[in-house]
C-alpha cells in the first residue's frame, strides 16, 4: 500500500487541564491585577496647575487606581464579557423579568448626538426635540392604559411604585384621610411593594392567595376599612396569572376610599390588548426595560414611568410637561422630585423607538405571541412537571412548583443549575414565594418554536434525570465559567473590594 | 402550537380577562413601522435639539460634557453586557460580577473609603439613600441640609423625606460660606454638604466632619463633579462618613439627565444599613476565585417591608461604562484629566472676572463657578443661546424662589473648553450685559 | 434549670430568674448556615414577643422573638465573629443573649421537650 500520511491530524485527543483554564475562557486577572497607576489608555495632555484657587484641598491621598492601555482594556472587558449569559446568545426565561429581545435599532438612536449630546438644564427652547419625545412616549404610555396622567421620570420600577405610591398618599392627606396608613400587599407580590409601602411609613397587611393563584375579592373586602390607604396588586399577577375579580377588587378598593396601585411588571402580556385603566387602577408603573425593551444592562438602567388616574394626576412629582411645556417645580398639590432632572432619557428613545417600530397592531402582537409562548411551554412541560394551579391558559409566564421533585433528592436550585450545563439561562427560582420550590418561566414573545421546543425538550429530559441521575444535579454546573460558589463565605466575611497583597516577606540575609 | 396547548386560537387565552375590559379594537396608536421610517422621525426629533457638539458649552449644574473614550461605547454594546440580566446565577454572570468588584474597589479608593456598593440610580436618589441610611445608623432624626447642596438633590431628599419633621434645608448660599456647623445639635443625625458645592465652592470637609462627630451625628459628603476627585482631597481622608457621587462625568452621556450612575461608599462598620446591591470575592467549589452579590438580606428580595430600601435595578450598564473609562483613564490619567478641568476653568474665571461689572463669586473652585451679573441671567443665558452659546446655567432655574439668585450664572468648563469658546463667551457675555443694561 | 420552647423555635434555658435564649437545633439545621447576626442591646428591656435578635443566612433573615418578658444582662458578642456558632452549638456555645426574668412564671406557656419535639415531628 502507498502509507499517505501528509495532511494535518484529525483525532480529538485527550484532555487535561491547563494553567489558565479554557483556551477561549481563560481565567482573568482583575482590572487591580492587569494595570498599575502610570499606565494610561487615555491620551491627555498634561498640565500643571496652582493651588490658587483650590483652597488648600489638593488631593494628598494616592487614588491607587489601575489603568490599562487601550489595548488591554479591549482584551479585559471582551474576555469578561464572555463569562456571561445573555439573551443574544441564549434563551434567558427569566419569569417576571421578561428578557426580550432587545432591538440595536434602540442603541442607535439613544445614541444619536441630538439624543445623547443634550444636557438637561440647557435652555428649554434647544431641546425641543427632547420634549417632543417625551410628549410621544407619554401618548403611548397613556393610551396603552387608559390613563389621564403620566410621571416618566421614576428610573426603575420600584422608583415608579414609590412615585406612585406617593401620589396615593398625597391624594388622601388632601382630601384630609392622611390617617389611612395600611396598604394591602398579597403573599405573592414582588419583593418591593412591601418594601415601597413600608418605607412610606404604610403597615403592610398581606392578602392571601386562593386555591387557585389568583386573589378573591372576598378576601381584599375582608380586609379593607377605613383605615386602608391603597391595595398594590400585580396584574397579571407573579403567578402568571390574570386576576379574574380584578374589576370587582378595584370597585371594592374604591368603594372604601382606597387606591388600586398596579404593579405593572408584568405589563408585557396585555399591552395593547387589556388597558389597565379600563379595570379601575388608579397608578401603575411600567418598566421600560421589560415591556419596551430597553436593554437590562447586566442590573440596570432601567426606566419606571407611572401612570395615574384623574383623581392622582394632580399629585405627580415634577418635572412633568403640561400642554407641550415643561414644569419644573412643584406647584399647587404636585409632588416635588423624585430625581434631578429629566429621567430616564435615554430610555425613552430606546422605548418610544420599540414603540413605533411595533405600532399600536405589534404590541398587541407581542404581547399575544408572548401569552402564546407561554402556553406553549405550559403544555409541554405539564406531563413531567407539577403546575400548582391546575392545567388552565396561564398569561406570559408559566408556573410550577417542586413537587415533581419530591423523593429525587433534587431542588429546585439544582434543577435550574442544570438547565446551566444545557446551555440555557435557569427560571426564576423560588418565587413567587406563595408556591413551593417555584419555578417561573417566561419565554416572551421573542423566542421561535424551534427554541421552545428546543427549551422543552431539555426540560423533559432533565425532569427524567432527576429520578435516574440526581447526581447531576447536586454537582451542576459543571460546564460553566464556575462551579456554585460559596455564598456563606462571601456573606461571613465579606471582601469587597480588591486588597493589595500583602507582600511576601524576604528572608533577612 | 394551539393544538398542543388546546386552545381554538390565541385570543381563547385571554379568557380570565373580563370581557368588558377585552379591547374589541386596535388601540388608537400608529401600526407598525420599518426601520428606515422610524430611524427617520426620531432623526427627525434629534434634529431639533442643539447638541453641545453645535457651539460652545458652559453648562454644568451636575451633568458634565466630557470627552468619553470610543473603546467605551463599543465594549458596553457587546452583547453579553448590554444583553445580560441582574447578575442572580453567578456561574454564568462572573464578567458583571468582577466588573462590579472592580467597579466597587474604584469607587471606594476614588472616595478614600473602606466600601462602596454597585450602584444607585443617581446622585441625587443616592443622596436621599445616604440621609435614610444616617437615620437608620444613629437612630436619630435630624437631617441638615447645607446651602451649597444642589437644588434638584435637595429637593429629592425633601420628596424622600417629607414625614421627617427634622428636615432642615439651608437656605442657598451662593457665596461658599453657611452657617450649617453652629445648626449641629445632639439630636442630628447627618449633615449633608456638597464639594465642589453647586455653586463651585471647594468646602472645608474636614471642618465639618469633626463638628458633626462632636455631636455624635454622621458627615455625608456628596460630590457631583466626580472628576474632581482627581485632583481634590478624597472626602473619607478627611472623614466623611459616607460619600456619594454622581458618576456621570466618567464613561456616561449628558442624555438629557438620565440615565446615570450613583456612586455610594461608607466605613465598612455600615455595610449592613448600606441599601443597594454589593458584590463580593469567593470561591467556587473547585476552589476558583469568583464573585457573588452577597449580604443580599439587606435587600427588598429577601426582607421586603424591612429592607433598607426598595431598590431593585440598578446602574449597572452605566458602572461598566464607568469603571471602562476609569480602568482607561488609571491614577495617571484621571489626575491629568482633573488637572486639565481646573486648568481650562482659571482660565475662563480670567476671563469673565475681567467683565466689567460682572463679579466672580468664588475664591476656590475646581472645573465650576458662579458670577454674578448686573442683570438678570435668565434672559442673557436665552439670548446667548440664539448666538449658539450655551452660556451656562441661571441659579434661578433651579432655585425660583430665591430672589437673591436671580443674577447668579453659573459656568462649568472641562477639557472639552477651548480657548476660542472661553474667548467667545467673554466677549458676547460682555456685549450682552451691556445691552441688558438699564 | 427548665428549657423551654416557643413555637417559632427560641428556646429558653431558665435558672432562678436568669435566662439564656437562643434557637433550636431543629431551626440551625432549617435556616442553614448562619452569616450573621443582629444582637439585642445591652440593658434593653424587652417584652414576651418582642424582636430581639435577627439572623441571618445567606438567602433569608429571621427575627428571633423573646420567648419572655425581661431586660438583657448578656449578648454572646461571639457570634459577631463567628455566626456559624449557632450552626455549630446552637444550645451551647450559640447561645444568643442572656435575660434577667421579669416573672419567672410566664415560660410557663411555652413548650417542654416532648412538647417541642412533637411541634418538629
Amino acid at each position: 500500500m502507498s502509507m499517505n500520511n501528509q495532511g494535518r491530524p484529525t483525532g480529538t485527543g485527550s484532555g487535561t487541564p491547563t494553567a489558565t483554564g479554557s483556551s477561549l475562557l481563560p481565567n482573568e486577572p482583575l482590572l487591580f491585577e492587569i494595570g498599575d497607576t502610570e499606565h494610561s489608555g487615555v491620551d491627555l495632555p498634561d498640565v500643571a496647575v496652582s493651588d490658587e484657587f483650590l483652597g488648600g484641598f489638593r488631593r494628598q491621598t494616592p487614588l491607587d487606581l489601575a489603568g490599562l492601555t487601550e489595548p488591554e482594556a479591549m482584551r479585559h472587558y471582551v474576555r469578561l464579557s464572555r463569562l456571561n449569559y445573555s439573551i443574544d446568545s441564549g434563551m434567558y426565561p427569566l419569569g417576571s423579568c421578561t428578557m426580550k429581545h432587545n432591538p440595536r435599532l434602540n442603541e442607535k438612536i439613544a445614541r444619536l448626538p441630538g439624543f445623547a449630546d443634550i444636557h438637561p438644564l440647557q435652555p428649554v427652547s434647544t431641546v425641543q426635540g427632547a420634549l417632543d419625545v417625551m410628549n410621544e412616549l407619554a401618548h403611548w404610555l397613556m393610551t396603552l392604559t387608559n390613563t389621564a396622567a403620566v410621571c416618566l421620570t421614576p428610573k426603575a420600577g420600584a422608583h415608579g411604585e414609590m412615585a406612585g405610591m406617593m401620589a396615593i398618599r398625597a391624594a388622601q392627606a388632601a382630601r384630609g384621610e392622611g390617617h389611612r396608613n395600611i396598604v394591602l400587599v398579597p403573599d405573592s407580590a414582588h419583593g418591593t411593594n412591601p418594601a415601597t409601602a413600608a418605607f412610606l411609613g404604610y403597615t403592610v397587611k398581606s392578602i392571601p392567595a386562593n386555591a387557585g393563584g389568583t386573589v378573591d375579592a372576598a378576601a381584599v373586602k375582608a380586609a379593607l376599612g377605613p383605615d386602608v390607604a391603597a391595595i398594590m396588586l400585580t396584574n397579571p399577577n407573579t403567578c402568571g396569572l390574570f386576576e379574574p375579580q380584578i374589576v370587582e377588587i378595584a370597585a371594592a378598593v374604591h368603594e372604601a376610599g382606597a387606591f388600586f396601585y398596579c404593579d405593572g411588571a408584568n405589563f408585557n402580556a396585555i399591552m395593547g390588548v387589556v388597558r389597565p385603566g379600563d379595570l379601575g387602577i388608579d397608578a401603575m408603573h411600567i418598566n421600560l426595560h421589560k415591556t419596551f425593551s430597553t436593554p437590562h444592562g447586566g442590573g440596570g438602567p432601567g426606566a419606571g414611568p407611572v401612570v395615574l388616574s384623574a383623581a392622582l394626576a394632580p399629585f405627580a412629582p415634577v418635572p412633568f410637561l403640561r400642554k407641550g411645556e415643561l414644569i419644573e417645580h412643584a406647584e399647587g398639590t404636585h409632588l416635588g422630585r423624585i430625581t434631578a432632572f429629566n429621567g430616564q432619557m435615554g430610555m425613552y428613545v430606546r422605548a418610544l423607538t420599540y414603540m413605533l417600530s411595533h405600532g399600536g397592531d405589534g404590541l398587541a402582537q407581542a404581547a399575544r405571541d408572548a401569552v402564546l409562548n407561554a402556553n406553549y411551554v405550559k403544555a409541554r412541560l405539564t406531563p413531567a412537571f407539577s403546575a400548582p394551579f391546575g392545567d388552565g391558559p396561564c398569561m406570559h409566564e408559566a408556573l410550577f412548583d417542586d413537587h415533581f421533585l419530591e423523593g429525587t433528592g433534587v431542588t429546585t436550585l439544582d434543577f435550574a443549575k442544570a438547565l446551566i450545563d444545557e446551555g440555557f439561562h435557569p427560571m426564576t427560582m423560588y418565587f413567587p414565594l406563595v408556591v413551593h420550590g417555584a419555578m417561573l418561566i417566561e419565554p416572551t414573545e421573542s423566542e421561535s418554536k424551534q427554541t421552545l421546543d428546543q427549551f422543552c425538550d431539555t426540560m423533559l429530559v432533565l425532569a427524567g434525570e432527576a429520578r435516574s441521575n440526581p447526581g447531576r444535579f447536586t454537582a451542576a454546573p459543571t460546564r460553566a465559567p464556575r462551579r456554585r460558589l460559596d455564598e456563606t463565605r462571601a456573606a461571613r466575611s465579606p471582601r469587597l473590594k480588591w486588597q493589595r497583597p500583602e507582600p511576601v516577606p524576604q528572608p533577612a540575609e | 402550537m394551539l393544538a398542543v396547548i388546546g386552545a381554538a386560537s390565541p385570543e381563547a387565552l385571554f379568557g380570565a380577562v373580563p370581557k368588558l375590559a377585552l379591547l374589541d379594537a386596535p388601540v388608537d396608536l400608529p401600526p407598525h413601522s420599518p426601520e428606515f421610517m422610524v430611524e427617520a422621525h426620531m432623526r427627525a426629533l434629534a434634529s431639533r435639539n442643539r447638541t453641545g457638539a453645535d457651539g460652545p458649552s458652559f453648562v454644568g449644574a451636575g451633568a458634565y460634557r466630557h470627552h468619553v473614550p470610543a473603546s467605551v461605547d463599543h465594549l458596553i454594546q457587546r452583547s453579553e453586557w448590554l444583553t445580560a440580566y441582574t447578575p442572580y446565577q453567578p456561574e454564568v454572570s462572573q464578567g458583571t460580577l468582577q466588573m462590579l468588584f472592580e467597579f466597587q474597589t474604584q469607587v471606594a479608593h476614588l472616595t478614600g473609603m473602606e466600601v462602596a456598593n454597585a450602584s444607585m440610580y443617581d446622585g441625587s436618589t443616592a443622596t436621599a439613600e445616604a440621609a435614610l441610611m444616617a437615620r437608620r445608623l444613629t437612630r436619630k432624626d435630624k437631617i441638615i441640609l447645607s446651602g451649597g447642596l444642589h437644588p434638584h438633590y435637595r429637593d429629592v431628599v425633601r420628596t424622600y423625606l417629607d414625614n421627617v419633621p427634622e428636615l432642615i434645608c439651608l437656605p442657598a448660599s451662593p457665596d461658599g460660606q453657611g452657617d450649617i456647623l453652629s445648626r449641629i445639635d445632639g439630636d442630628t443625625a447627618a449633615i449633608i454638604i456638597q464639594t465642589p458645592d453647586f455653586y463651585g465652592h471647594l468646602r472645608d470637609v474636614k471642618k465639618a466632619a469633626d463638628a458633626i462627630h462632636a455631636q455624635g451625628g454622621l458627615l455625608i459628603v456628596v460630590v457631583t463633579e466626580v472628576i474632581s476627585l482627581g485632583l481634590i482631597e478624597a472626602p473619607g481622608a478627611l472623614g466623611a462618613d459616607i460619600v456619594v457621587c454622581e458618576g456621570q462625568s466618567i464613561g456616561n452621556a449628558l442624555s438629557f439627565g438620565g440615565p446615570y450612575v450613583g456612586l455610594m461608599a461608607t466605613r465598612k462598620e455600615f455595610i449592613r444599613q448600606m441599601p443597594g446591591r454589593l458584590c463580593g470575592e469567593t470561591v467556587d467549589a473547585d476552589g476558583n476565585r469568583g464573585f457573588v452579590l452577597t449580604l443580599s438580606t439587606r435587600e427588598q428580595h429577601i426582607r421586603r417591608e424591612k429592607a433598607t430600601s426598595n431598590i431593585c435595578t440598578n446602574s449597572g450598564l452605566c458602572a461598566l461604562a464607568f469603571s471602562i473609562h476609569m480602568g482607561l483613564l488609571g491614577e495617571a490619567g484621571l489626575t491629568r484629566l482633573a488637572r486639565l478641568n481646573h486648568s481650562r476653568a482659571v482660565t475662563l474665571a480670567k476671563a469673565l472676572r475681567a467683565i466689567p461689572d460682572v463679579e466672580l463669586l468664588n475664591r476656590s473652585f475646581f472645573n465650576e463657578m458662579t458670577l454674578r451679573l448686573p442683570v438678570p441671567a435668565a434672559p442673557i443665558v436665552e439670548l446667548l443661546a440664539k448666538a449658539e452659546i450655551l452660556a451656562g446655567v441661571p441659579a434661578i432655574r433651579l432655585d425660583p424662589d430665591n430672589v437673591h439668585c436671580a443674577n447668579l450664572l453659573i459656568v462649568a468648563a472641562t477639557e472639552l473648553t477651548t480657548d476660542e469658546d472661553i474667548e467667545l463667551l467673554a466677549l458676547s457675555l460682555a456685549t450682552a450685559v451691556s445691552e441688558f443694561r438699564p | 434549670m427548665t428549657i423551654r420552647y416557643t413555637e417559632d423555635h427560641e428556646y429558653i434555658r431558665v435558672e432562678g430568674t436568669a435566662g439564656t435564649v437562643g434557637i433550636t437545633q431543629y431551626a440551625q439545621d432549617q435556616l442553614g448556615d448562619i452569616v450573621f447576626v443582629e444582637l439585642p442591646k445591652l440593658g434593653q428591656k424587652l417584652k414576651k414577643g418582642d424582636e430581639a435578635a435577627v439572623v441571618e443566612s445567606v438567602k433569608a433573615a429571621s427575627e428571633i422573638y423573646a420567648p419572655a418578658s425581661g431586660t438583657v444582662t448578656a449578648i454572646n458578642e461571639a457570634l459577631t465573629s463567628e455566626p456559624g456558632l449557632i450552626n455549630t452549638s446552637p444550645d451551647a456555645d450559640g447561645w444568643i443573649y442572656k435575660l434577667a426574668l421579669d416573672d419567672p412564671g410566664e415560660i410557663d406557656s411555652l413548650m417542654d421537650d416532648a412538647a417541642y419535639a412533637k411541634h418538629t415531628a
